[in-house]
């Protein structure tokens, strides 16, 4: 049926969701629907509560059956997270997924107009006619079909990447881990002992170390650095550099796990490196035993949940508790105290390792940004908000808990496997609620501190969850990818100039020249972004799905009411 | 691709259990998702919108219901429950009980003539958190998965007395099925076990009774404000308070309720800083004059973006943050709360009247966790959560069967669905290597 759906008489089905109210509370989804009835091929038109839910697909389904429809219209929430189902769904109906149509009556209609319900109304007419004119147009289009590459690179030997690895290695792909330090283990390595049961770092470093080793699917690669990729979802072409030499790996998957950096506190309350350290120095004192002082001041949140880094790095809590404690358990007279803004230590066990470091005669001092804290040679002066007054500490250690903050080098590498960072340039994934794991570029996931600060825990379980989700592309000998892509058709040829600026503009190197000089579109590498086709000179290339003859119908529908 | 010898079950169909199961699905592994209530979801579906993108939680979980329906390597079970466990590591075989739903799944096309017709009313619905009421045959919410009605088995007049029979002849595709029994299911080859049924929030009025829920019609918990909230909910959007239909203009949302206490739970619930705020914002969303008081101990907002969420609170949508202790509630003649509180900043008891308080209830472990784990032969921590090492984070005390999700700890809808896919990670590895 799909085949030659070009040749019948067009008869389009349209959808009107009420979204619940995001739609339907503030236009009249029932009016919406039957005005698009009235409109050029569409043969059916109903609206629904919800398009999206089993209900509205099953009512869709059973339209195209009964109705004959070869073309499906749904204006709703945004394509951007629900195309997919619907073209699914229309596939499931016999159609060629292509034959549908989205139109965003939601995200760029009631949510931004949503004081104007009579103007909305009026644009979602607009935008529903457009629809229609474009379904007329829209052509069936075949999916891609790339062979995958059963092998995965994790970049960054720390606990997250190692967790990747074992876990991508035990299920059967072959993995290269690489590091750029000449070890494995990250921040674990310069970690004395773990909360929340205060395990020697070193035990678990061990652990997965030795896991690695008998894993016979493993590689790693330590002093070692990626130069260059290359490639797209199953197919990537990396190059390493190790001691000047140059590696070449052909992965279906790549991993980010490449930790962040902590925040160092040079000009801040005195910071010394000698009396006033870090919470990482303070480790190193009492890995080696070192320690000598008695009267020991923390300061929570310092260069943290202040203007220049807004966010809380969410681990230094639990960090400066930790330490407090194990100081406390080695010199029993010891004064700790911790001046803290806000105690994190959600969940359960956190929670009761707070509780027990109150009962174990740990000091908590709230103070808050407005009221500055001063430090001076050998004491702290901050003003206790439960007392009303100042109160003067002295310290002969003061330890500053500082950030974890992103890696100088995300940039680079963010640009190398063209993914987004956000604004604190830790990277960005494709959704922060349900694709957490992901990046919107297919094949490539990211794990652990890279994404944003995160403890050991966490950072194992998204290693080990980042194994999953390339796991659910690396068990496929196939995959299908985007078919609404861009190329430049055999009776174009003549009309393209050689120029190469679409080779320039686009974002994700699927242009190049050939052996014969001409122009060359790699359809996989392609997303249908559409920007070679906007700056071709002489109008060459086509964008499918988004040819000019179908961008030109809904403008002359716009304009024609 | 080789076919994998082996099967998985998941335990629960909440955003944890979805995910899970969609990884697993997703790798080529078959799946048995096994869900007690009538339709998978859990607690997500339930809530209007979701921190720290107010993305509307319906319309972003929507999809992934969808998709765990119609995956051809998804069995879904709800109405169920694994009541027996044999075998071990890699080889287990279970019991499934599912309860009679009286409506064939496969002839029910969520019409709803049944429900119109049944002359039971005021069943009350879990869905709407109790506030809403229904016919005895019914479909949780318009857009529930799978799309089939059911009967209230306690509720429904022909089944405790044999009369009645309307809905029966009402439907046009014949799906009532009075005949339907409870069955039991048995499920072999299963190689691994992902428990994920989530979580509960403290009910018991006892250590509520200090806030005056139950006893004030304006002290509503969180779960209660979601559904007052929500388009799909009792009010259809339009918040209105449930002792006068007035539109609330001043809101309090108590923080730590029954939770960080000795009187309760000692732990913290994780995600109510975030909730509260986000459910402040939806609120002054509908009303540009709103003013919000969170009433807090510690703001714990460490997540990704989470910071400057609050700072959004604060700036663009008139929420006051106040570090403070609860003493009690009040209310004045016109049943508006007035709340009597200890505030940290200046030492001082001070008066707040709002015209309505919203509490941060305290996060516990589902109902049922006892005998599950007993079934499952698993062990629980103190607090009654399923035992996990934080190192180990996914597994539990026994070989084969991993967790993920609230069931082992307080936690927000990113967390849990990485869990989800780092628990699927384990199972693969099994299933795999098996």
């Amino acid at each position: 049926m799909s085949e030659n759906v070009e040749e019948e008489p067009i008869r389009i089905g349209t959808f009107i969701c009420h979204c619940g109210s995001n739609i339907g509370g503030l236009i009249d989804c029932e009016k919406l629907a039957e005005y698009a009835s009235t409109l050029p091929n569409v043969a059916y038109s109903e609206h629904n509560l919800y398009t999206c839910s089993e209900t509205g697909l099953a009512a869709i389904r059973k339209a195209v059956e009964e109705q004959n429809l070869n073309r499906v219209i749904v204006a709703s929430c945004t394509p951007r997270t629900h195309e997919p189902l619907f073209r699914d769904c229309i596939q499931e109906a016999g159609l060629n997924p292509y034959l549908f149509n989205f139109v965003n009556i939601r995200d760029q209609c009631t949510w931004v107009h949503m004081k104007y319900p009579e103007e909305a109304y009026e644009k979602a007419k607009d935008l529903v006619r457009m629809g229609v004119a474009k379904a007329a147009r829209l052509e069936s289009l075949d999916k891609i079909i790339v062979n995958v590459n059963p092998s995965a690179l994790v970049i960054g030997g720390g606990v997250s990447g190692m967790n990747t690895a074992i876990s991508l290695g035990k299920q059967g792909f072959k993995t290269y881990l690489i590091e750029k330090e000449d070890e494995l283990g990250g921040r674990l390595k310069n970690l004395y002992k773990l909360f929340p049961y205060d395990q020697e770092a070193s035990l678990l470093l061990d652990e997965l170390k030795s896991k690695i080793e008998k894993n016979q699917n493993l590689t790693v690669y330590t002093s070692s650095k990626v130069k260059f990729i290359e490639g797209f979802i199953g197919n990537y072409e990396v190059e390493i550099e190790q001691n000047d030499n140059i590696i070449n790996l052909n992965v279906g998957a790549i991993i980010v796990a490449v930790g962040a950096s902590l925040f160092n506190p040079f000009d801040l309350f005195r910071y010394d490196g000698k009396t006033r350290i870090t919470q990482l120095e303070l480790e190193e004192l009492l890995k080696n035993n070192k320690l000598k002082a008695n009267n020991i001041v923390m300061i929570q949140c310092v260069g943290a949940r202040n203007e220049e880094r807004v966010y809380c790095s969410s681990v230094c809590c639990m960090t400066a508790l930790k330490n407090a404690l194990i100081i406390k358990e080695k010199n029993p007279n010891a004064q700790l105290t911790i001046l803290f803004r806000d105690l994190y230590t959600p969940g359960t066990i956190y929670e009761e390792y707070y509780r027990n470091a109150r009962e174990q005669g740990i000091l908590f001092i709230k103070y808050s940004p407005e009221q500055e804290l001063l430090v001076e040679e050998d004491t702290v002066k901050v003003f206790n908000e439960y007392l009303g007054e100042e109160i003067t500490i002295p310290y002969d250690l003061l330890v500053l808990s500082t950030p974890l903050v992103a890696n100088d080098d995300n940039k680079s590498l963010a640009q190398l496997l063209k993914v987004p960072l956000e604004e604190n340039k830790f990277f960005l994934e494709a959704h922060v609620k349900l694709r957490p794991i992901d990046f919107a570029t297919d094949g490539v996931y990211l794990c652990g501190s890279a994404k944003w600060p995160v403890d050991i825990t966490e950072s194992i379980t998204q290693g080990l969850a980042a194994a999953s989700r390339a796991s659910t592309i690396l068990s496929h000998e196939t995959i299908e990818v985007e078919g609404a892509t861009s190329f430049l058709p055999e009776y174009n040829r003549n009309l393209c100039s050689g120029c190469e600026v679409c080779i320039t503009v686009c974002p994700f190197k699927a242009i190049s020249k050939n052996e014969a000089d001409e122009i060359e579109i790699r359809q996989v590498l392609c997303k249908g972004c559409g920007v070679c086709g906007a700056t071709c000179t002489n109008q060459a290339i086509v964008i499918r799905h988004f040819t000019d003859e179908q961008i030109l119908s809904e403008i002359y529908a716009f304009g024609g009411k | 691709m080789e076919e994998n010898s082996k099967n998985a079950l998941v335990i629960g169909g909440g955003i944890a259990g979805i995910q899970a199961a969609l990884d697993l699905a997703d790798i080529g592994i078959k799946v048995h998702l096994v869900e007690k209530k009538p339709c998978i979801g859990g607690k997500m579906a339930q809530l209007d919108k979701t921190f720290p993108t107010l993305d509307c939680s319906i319309c972003i979980l929507a999809p992934k219901l969808s998709e765990c329906y119609r995956h051809r390597n998804i069995t879904l079970y709800t109405l169920s429950e694994v009541q027996k466990v044999n075998g071990s590591n890699g080889n287990f075989s279970v019991e499934i009980l599912k309860h009679a739903r009286y409506v064939k799944e496969e002839e029910c096309t969520n019409c709803g003539d049944c429900a119109r017709i049944c002359p039971v009313r005021g069943v009350s619905n879990y869905f709407d958190a109790d506030l809403m009421t229904q016919a005895a045959v019914y479909i949780p919410f318009p857009s529930a998965v799978p799309p089939v009605y059911l009967v209230d088995r306690e509720m429904c007049v022909y089944l405790k007395y044999k009369i009645c029979g309307l809905c029966y002849e009402a439907c046009e595709r014949k799906a009532m099925d009075f005949t339907q029994k409870d069955e039991i299911i048995t499920l072999d080859n299963i190689g691994s076990i992902i428990v994920a049924t989530g979580y509960n929030l403290i009910e018991d009025i006892d250590p509520l009774k200090k806030y005056g829920y139950k006893r004030y019609k304006n002290v509503v918990t969180a779960l209660e404000f979601e559904r007052l909230i929500s388009a799909s909910g009792p009010q259809e959007g339009h918040l209105k308070r449930l002792s006068d239909g007035k539109e609330p203009t001043k809101i309090a949302f108590l923080q730590c309720i029954g939770s960080r206490t000795d009187r309760g739970q000692k732990y913290c619930s994780s995600i109510c800083c975030m909730y509260s705020t986000k459910e402040a914002m939806i609120a002054h969303e509908h009303n540009n004059e709103l003013e919000s008081y969170v009433f807090y101990i510690d703001m714990r907002a460490g997540g990704k973006g989470f910071q400057q969420f609050i700072n959004r609170g604060k700036n663009e949508y008139n929420i006051k943050y106040i570090k403070s202790k609860i003493a009690e509630i009040k209310i004045d003649d016109e049943e508006n709360p007035i709340i009597i509180y200890d505030e940290v900043n200046t030492s001082e008891i001070k008066q707040l009247k709002v015209d309505l308080v919203v509490l941060a209830t305290c996060i516990i472990p589902p109902e049922g966790i006892d005998s599950l784990a007993n079934v499952l032969g698993i062990e629980l921590n103190e607090y009654n959560f399923i035992k996990t090492k934080p190192f180990y984070p996914m597994e539990t005390s026994k070989e084969g069967i991993f967790t993920c999700g609230c069931v082992h700890e307080p936690m927000d809808i990113p967390r849990s669905v990485a869990e989800a896919s780092s628990a699927a990670a384990k199972v693969a590895e099994i299933i795999k290597e098996g």
